[in-house]
């Protein structure tokens, strides 16, 4: 079954510098990058927290969800239904509510699917977010498949998060701040036995621990932790629909979370935006006479994505550690 | 409902439901046999459709569109079990995932260059284009029936080859231990290949004989890919029986809640799916 895959927990500090040295990069770029790439940047930092919540699940917990993007779409839509037409709405009201509603809805569909194991686990996510993505997008009443749009904003007091380069340092430090929680969380007794439980579920139970609490508990915060991704998103886009939460989204973070190298949260963050830029490139390769070479950036994305997987399944973080000469590969053993 | 709508309603779910087990008989029998999930076993019924379409319109008959579509499809699935899916018969199922999920864009590109963004669609043939009277103003379609019967009869030949014949055995055997198998002499990787091309070749046939129905269009197999899924995790993973009982109980589910609940038809195969989960989080029939 699941063999364990790298998990690079303990960074090498090569690759601590490096982090230090993309948050400087990112803390500066407002003031050199033009609004376009700016704004990119700051979808690339949300998608980058969607990343991490999802890496708490497939690279700490080894639970791989297929279904990632309900929750984050989920926080979106609480977001664009609670906004008023003709006024923005609290940020401290409307973000606890958006939030809440995702890890709500992570906790229901949780209870039923962390009860499965393996392949069931990715079928059956994948499943209940097809779910969630259809109750939307065949009742006209919550938006359908055309999607609310949001006309503020949420307000927050003293911060002024129409400002775009307010919200940039506000997605920013929501970025930091998750980071910075999730690396406590892996090495708290509570990220020790989610590790365990990756490694060897049969043991964890021999040993007392009720597996099925502490998966759900992971679930559930890896879907409110999404939901904060999915809030930031609509705020940001100021647009929410159904392929928020579609397969696509769901599968998309997997990649990024794959691309970087998973289970130490950095490397969620390296590839989300590695992928976006990717995403970036692919859609705006030049055309070869008559052939639109962007226009079938599926294509392109789809063999990058055969040749990752043949080629360097331990993702960006693990080529830089090789390169680096940073601990090696840790062979985790314990089979049932 | 009277009883002639009723009657449409049973047919139109039993039809619904073989076909959905056409594909999910494949990915459970993929899944099973070689360990791999499959995401892309909607393309293969989507690559079918566009086959049936591109092939009838050269040919002039949907019969040989079908019979050289379905040769053209297993040989691709062959092609592919022996490029790539082979070498990941062993990994994670997290890389199967993904592999997969790149092929699906693959895939869709390789739709479009070829044959466009269009949808299109296919005219039943004329010796099939009847209709049933069944009162004054309802009838039933012929060729539905046709698809159904198609469906059986496929069904029939999947049972009898794997429980009666002796490449079945082989089947079973490398299912149930691989290693032991093989060290019996059993070409294990042979079989494997086999059984990977029949559940491609499976999933195109389904796609084929649904293009005169549901029409050809960009983007048709992710749909029904997550229709099988639910299908495969309600039967149990592996088992050819319950891929066919829980289809057919998703035809039934989808089709009468269209008709009965039309507001929450999106969501009752969904509900269904949890209820079996929260009573057998295996599926109802693992082997």
């Amino acid at each position: 079954m699941s063999t364990p895959q790298t998990h690079l927990e303990t960074l090498p500090r090569s690759i601590h510098l490096l982090m230090a040295m993309g948050f400087l990069a990112l803390a500066a770029f407002p003031f050199v990058g033009s609004e376009f790439y700016t704004a990119m940047v700051v979808r690339m930092m949300i998608l980058a927290i969607f990343a991490m919540s999802l890496d708490l699940l497939q690279g700490v917990s080894g639970l791989v969800s297929l279904g990632h993007a309900a929750y984050f779409g989920l926080a979106g839509y609480v977001l664009a239904f609670i906004t008023p037409q003709n006024e923005p709405i609290s940020l401290y009201t409307s973000l606890p509510l958006a939030v809440g509603g995702a890890a709500l809805a992570a906790l229901v569909i949780g209870f039923l699917v962390v009860r499965t194991h393996g392949i069931y686990f990715i079928m059956v996510t994948m499943a209940f977010a097809q779910m969630v993505f259809f109750i939307f997008f065949d009742n006209k009443a919550l938006g359908g498949s055309d999607g609310l749009f949001l006309n503020f904003r949420p307000d927050a007091g003293a911060i002024d998060l129409e400002n775009k380069q307010v919200f940039y340092y506000f997605t920013l430090a929501c970025l930091l701040a998750v980071y910075v929680f999730l690396r406590r969380l892996l090495w708290s007794p509570f990220g020790r036995a989610l590790s365990g439980i990756r490694v060897n579920e049969h043991r964890m139970r021999a040993l007392g621990f009720n597996t099925f609490s502490h998966k759900l508990a992971a679930f559930t915060l890896a879907g409110a932790l999404a939901g904060l991704a999915g809030y930031l998103w609509a705020a940001q886009t100021g647009f929410v629909n159904p392929e928020l939460m579609g397969f696509h989204m769901s599968a998309h973070a997997i990649m990024m979370v794959i691309l970087g190298g998973m289970g130490n949260f950095a490397g969620a963050i390296v590839g989300a935006f590695s992928f976006e830029y990717l995403l970036h490139l692919f859609k705006d390769l030049p055309d070869v006479g008559a052939f639109k070479t962007g226009k079938h950036w599926q294509m392109w994305m789809g063999l990058f994505i055969v040749a990752l997987v043949i080629f360097a399944p331990k993702g960006i973080l693990g080529m830089l550690t090789r390169a680096f000469g940073g601990p090696t590969d840790r062979q985790e053993s314990g089979h049932d | 409902m009277d009883f002639v709508n009723f009657l449409i309603q049973l047919l139109n779910s039993v039809q619904y439901g073989l076909l959905l087990f056409m594909l999910a008989a494949g990915l459970t029998l993929i899944f099973g046999i070689m360990g791999v999930v499959n995401l892309a076993h909607g393309s293969f019924y989507m690559l079918g459709a566009y086959l049936a379409w591109s092939l009838a319109a050269k040919t002039g008959s949907l019969t040989l569109a079908i019979l050289l579509g379905t040769l053209l499809s297993m040989a691709f699935g062959l092609l592919l079990e022996r490029l790539l899916f082979r070498h990941f018969y062993h990994r994670d199922h997290l890389d199967q995932v993904l592999l997969t999920f790149g092929l699906i864009y693959v895939f869709e590109e390789l739709r479009s260059i070829l044959w466009g963004d269009d949808v299109h669609g296919l005219p039943v043939p004329e010796l099939l284009a009847a209709s049933i009277p069944l009162t004054e103003n309802l009838s039933y379609p012929v060729y539905r029936l046709f698809m159904s019967g198609v469906c059986l009869v496929l069904a029939l030949g999947l049972y009898l080859l794997i429980s009666k014949t002796r490449l079945g055995m082989k089947i079973r055997a490398g299912a149930f231990n691989r290693d032991m198998t093989e060290s019996l002499g059993i070409n294990i990787r042979l079989i494997h290949a086999v059984v990977f091309s029949l559940g491609i070749g499976l999933a195109a046939i389904a796609g084929m004989i649904a293009a005169p129905v549901s029409s050809v269009y960009p983007n048709m197999g992710s749909q029904v890919l997550i229709m099988c899924f639910v299908v495969v995790v309600i039967g149990g993973i592996g088992s050819v029986r319950g891929a066919l009982i829980a289809a057919l109980l998703v035809g039934l589910v989808d089709t009468f809640g269209k008709v009965l609940l039309p507001q929450a038809s999106g969501m009752l195969v969904y509900v269904l799916m949890a209820a079996v989960l929260l009573y057998k989080p295996e599926g109802l029939f693992k082997q």
